[in-house]
Parts: C-alpha cells; structure tokens; sequence
C-alpha cells in the first residue's frame, strides 16, 4: 500500500482520461468509451487501495476498459442478435484496437487525447456544451458535479451530454488533430472554452459553492494538460500563464469578511509567489514562440505579469502595462481592452487623462465597470455628484454580491 | 460513410428569373467542383408556391391544405444537396463552398442510417 486514498483517487484520475481518450479511438462511441472507462475507474478506486497501485497503473485501467467495453458490446450485440459478429474480432467499427491488451505508447496516448480535446471543443457543439463536456471527458468529473459547477440542474445538464454525444456519433463529428492549415483557428477555440470554465470559476467567488470555485483549478488542469500536449505551441503556453497569473491572486481577492479587495489594496503577500514564477516563465515562453504576432492570451498575461511583478500599486511600470495594451489593441481590439487601457492611462498621466478616454468609448453603456470607472476617476477630481451618478448607474447593472457591496461602500463614502 | 443534407436559406425569390442568371452560374460551377461527393440536389420555386398539408383528427382525417410555407422566416429554404462525406468536417468544408453559404446560411443534417441505428 503506502499510497494515500486521495493520490490514488489524483492518479485514477489523470490516467482515467487518457485512458478514455484511448478507448475512444478503438470503439469509435464516447459513450461507450465512457462507460467503459467509468467502470474501470471505480474497481481501480476499489481495490487499489487495498492491493497497492499495479506496476503499469494506465496499462491495469486500460486492459480493464478495454475488457468491460467488449462486454458491453458483446451483450449489445446478443441483444440485437448478432451473436456472430459479436464474436469476431476482425467486424467493425470494434477494430482490433479493443482485443489488443498491450500497452499503448507514450505518444499513442498523447495523440489520443489531443483528439478527444479537438472533439469535446468541435465548433459544431454550442459553446456551453463544449465547457460541460470538457469537464465531464477531459476533467473527469461527474454529471452531478459539471452541472453543479455550471449552475444548471443535473437532468438537464445529463441531457446536454447526451444530446452532444448523440451528435458527435450521429453527424459523424471528427476524432482527429485538425490539419495544419485549420489549427491556430481550432486552438484558438479550445483555448476559449478552456478560459470561459476558468472565469466561471473566478466569478463565483469566494462563499459560493467549492465546486463552482473549483473550476479555475480544473481550467488550468486543462491548461496544463493542452500545454504538455502541444509544449511549443503559443497560444496554449499564453492560455496557461493568463490562468497562472490570474489565480496567483486568489487568495488576496477577498478580505476575510467576503468583502472584495481591488488590485491596488490586494495583500501582495499573499500572492502565490510560484504561480507567478511559473506565469512569467510561460510568458517569456509564449511570446519567444510569437514575435510578430502575439496572441489574446500572451499579451493579457504580460499584463497581469507586470502587476504580478511590481512591488506594490505605485510602483506598478505603467508604461510597460500601457505598452502591452497598445499591442493587445492590435490583435483585440474591443471596447473592454479600451476601458482597461484608459484606466492605466489614468494611473499613469492623471484621472483627467484617463476620463478623457474613457468618455471616447461609446458602446459600454450596458457594462457595469465601465460607469464604476468613470465614478471612481470622478471621484478623484472630486467631482462627487457625477461620481454617484456613475455608481448608481453601476449599481443597476449585473454585478455579483461583493463586486455589488464594493461599490456601494465607495458610493456610501462620496461626499454628495 | 455519412451523407448529409446540406439546406439552403436564402432570399425568396424565383431562380427561374434571368436576373439570377449569374447565381445559378455560381450554383453550377459548386455543382461540378463538388461532384465527388454530391449525390443528388435541387433548387426550389419560391415559398409563394409552396402547399402546406396537414391531416386533422389523425391518419385518415380531413386533409387540410394552406396556402404558404410551414414556417414563415426572412430566409426560405430554397435547395438542397446531398452529400456523402467521410465526416462532419469534410461536409462543412463542402457546404461552405455553397453560394447560398454567403448569400444566406446552410444548414447541414446528417441522414439517418437505419442499417448503423
């Protein structure tokens, strides 16, 4: 023995989704490759901590599988009466994939799961069904668990998946690394599905529900998982830092009454010093891999790296921080980058500076940091009675309960 | 391997016009590019043609008739291909060459194997 429950449940885990991956491939049914794997994974829970680990953990989960997929499929076919087929080894789509028992290689594997991440992210899924089946194929995690994450009830959640698995088998959507040629465009749209779990779980906060917290871990498990996959590639080595970058900050978001804490007040001791280590190495990284034109996800991280980097708000380099969002500008050019922008600027040359800008970007009407920055810039030129103007108008908007309470507490300290 | 239905929406107007004499240019040369795959297709005459049937009170019961489409929508149906293609991909890549890709939308539908259900 001598391996902890939770290990083995870390390691039945890891090696559960490649495993699945694999299975995938030689049935050619996620469902199928899922129950399979399922079933393989709670007799491994079972008895692994009794027994000990087996030598060749993935090898054990695998032969497992693969037995179990054979039974269901030998009963599914006794059913439909096809006894004989149901027999032979050589009938597809079974393909001898299913009978080999040897090991799959190390970069057998790796393909595998790099086209179960392609399929589960397919464009041809809705994106909130690429999130649920990502967590539930890639993460691993329980029906009941993705649906409570994403906050839809658990039939409906049971139904989505099956509804995309149904159509990944009946629209034939591919298992396979898209060509060359479609890649960036297909990367580009994990990537995206990747950080949308990932602020679903930095928005809930911290008092929500730990499962819904918990899906910034399971976004930068993926990260990770998709950067040991395509280690050169930049996009994804970007994606990871973001993630890195963004949740170093974790911990110093709220203040031990739930109350949220901006950046410039954030308790920078409390900043997780190796996540920021690992962050900025990925930065470097990334953006050695793209001089000319640096991805979304590189030059946010640069940004949240030059706050990761300064040892207090003053201090912050905010010619750096403006000069990576004069680049961003250029491969993202939103309205959000402008107003994230104007505010540097106003840090850096003065609130007028900034509220000058700020007043140039017409389309924010309806997003509540934008009138929050306006109050707060107001506020600096003490110009209180349009600054409550501002909050309130802030206030009207979708904001969750601390972001909400922050803002009145401002709004409550203008001297109106 | 998997055929597909690939549906054209676009504006609602008669094909048979000379005027659209450049489009059904364009409809053609898709035609012969995508010859390999296409297994059959058609444009169709305006909704203003179109009969809607429905039998009331079940099978055997009255047949009501009414004058239009099923569904009224800003973009007909106004043809289809069908296409056999190895997977999803290769039909999007396909009906992406549609004009009716640019010009409305197409909506691809796979079609049902019986013999795989």
């Amino acid at each position: 023995m001598g391996t902890s429950g939770g290990a083995v449940a870390r390691l039945v885990r890891e090696e559960g989704t490649r495993v699945l991956a694999t299975l995938v491939r030689v049935t050619g049914s996620v469902d199928l490759a899922e129950d399979a794997t399922q079933d393989a994974v709670v007799r491994a829970l079972e008895t692994w901590p009794v027994d000990g680990v087996p030598d060749n953990p993935r090898g054990w989960l695998l032969v497992t599988a693969k037995r179990r997929a054979i039974d269901l499929l030998r009963r599914e076919a006794r059913r439909a009466g096809k006894e004989a087929a149901a027999m032979d080894p050589a009938v597809p789509p079974w393909g001898d994939g299913l009978f080999d028992m040897t090991p799959e290689p190390a970069e057998v594997v790796r393909d595998d799961l790099l086209r179960l991440v392609f399929t589960c992210c397919h464009p041809a899924l809705a994106v909130e069904t690429q999130v649920a089946l990502a967590l539930r194929t890639l993460g691993g995690l329980s029906t009941a668990a993705v649906a409570r994450g994403l906050l839809v009830p658990e039939a409906t959640m049971a139904k989505r998946l099956t509804r995309a698995k149904q159509k990944i088998a009946r629209a034939a959507i591919p298992y396979r690394v898209p060509a060359a040629e479609d890649l960036p465009a297909r990367l580009t749209g994990v990537a995206a599905t990747i950080y949308l779990i990932f602020n679903e779980g930095y928005a809930a906060g911290a008092g929500a529900d730990l499962v819904r917290m918990g899906l910034t871990g399971e976004a930068i498990r993926l990260a990770r998982l998709l950067a040991e996959l395509m280690p050169d590639d930049a996009t994804v080595l970007g994606l990871l830092a973001l993630l890195l970058l963004q949740d170093s900050r974790r911990d110093s978001r709220l203040d031990s009454d739930g109350r949220l804490v901006l950046l410039p007040d954030q308790d920078r001791g409390r900043w997780d010093a190796e996540a920021i280590r690992q962050g900025v190495t990925l930065v470097g990284a990334a953006l050695r891999r793209s001089p000319d034109r640096p991805n979304q996800y590189v030059l946010q991280a640069a940004i949240a790296a030059c706050h990761a980097l300064a040892q207090s708000y003053p201090e912050t380099d905010w010619n750096a921080v403006i000069s990576w969002y004069d680049v961003l500008l250029r491969v993202q050019d939103t309205s959000v980058v402008r107003l994230n922008r104007a505010a540097a600027i106003a840090e850096r040359d003065g609130p007028s500076a900034g509220l000058a800008l700020l007043d140039t970007i017409g389309d924010l009407d309806g997003y509540p940091w934008w009138h929050a920055t306006r109050a707060e810039l107001l506020r600096r030129l003490h110009r209180d009675g349009e600054a409550g103007v501002a909050y309130r108008r802030a206030l009207e908007l979708d904001l969750s309960e601390p972001q909400s309470a922050h803002l009145r507490a401002r709004l409550a300290e203008l001297a109106e | 391997m998997p055929q597909y239905l690939a549906l054209t929406y676009t504006r609602d107007v008669d094909w048979t016009d000379p005027k659209y004499g450049q489009e059904m240019k364009d409809y053609r040369e898709f035609g012969e590019s995508a010859a390999a795959v296409l297994r059959g297709g058609n444009a169709l005459y305006p909704t203003s043609t179109a009969t809607t049937v429905r039998v009331s009170g079940g099978k055997g019961g009255e047949v009501v008739t009414s004058d239009g489409p099923f569904a009224e929508t800003k973009e007909a149906l106004t043809g289809y291909y069908l296409l056999e293609c190895a997977d999803l991909d290769e039909a999007v890549a396909v009906a992406a060459k549609i004009p009716a890709a640019w010009e409305g939308a197409v909506e691809v539908r796979p079609v049902i194997d019986f013999a795989a259900e």
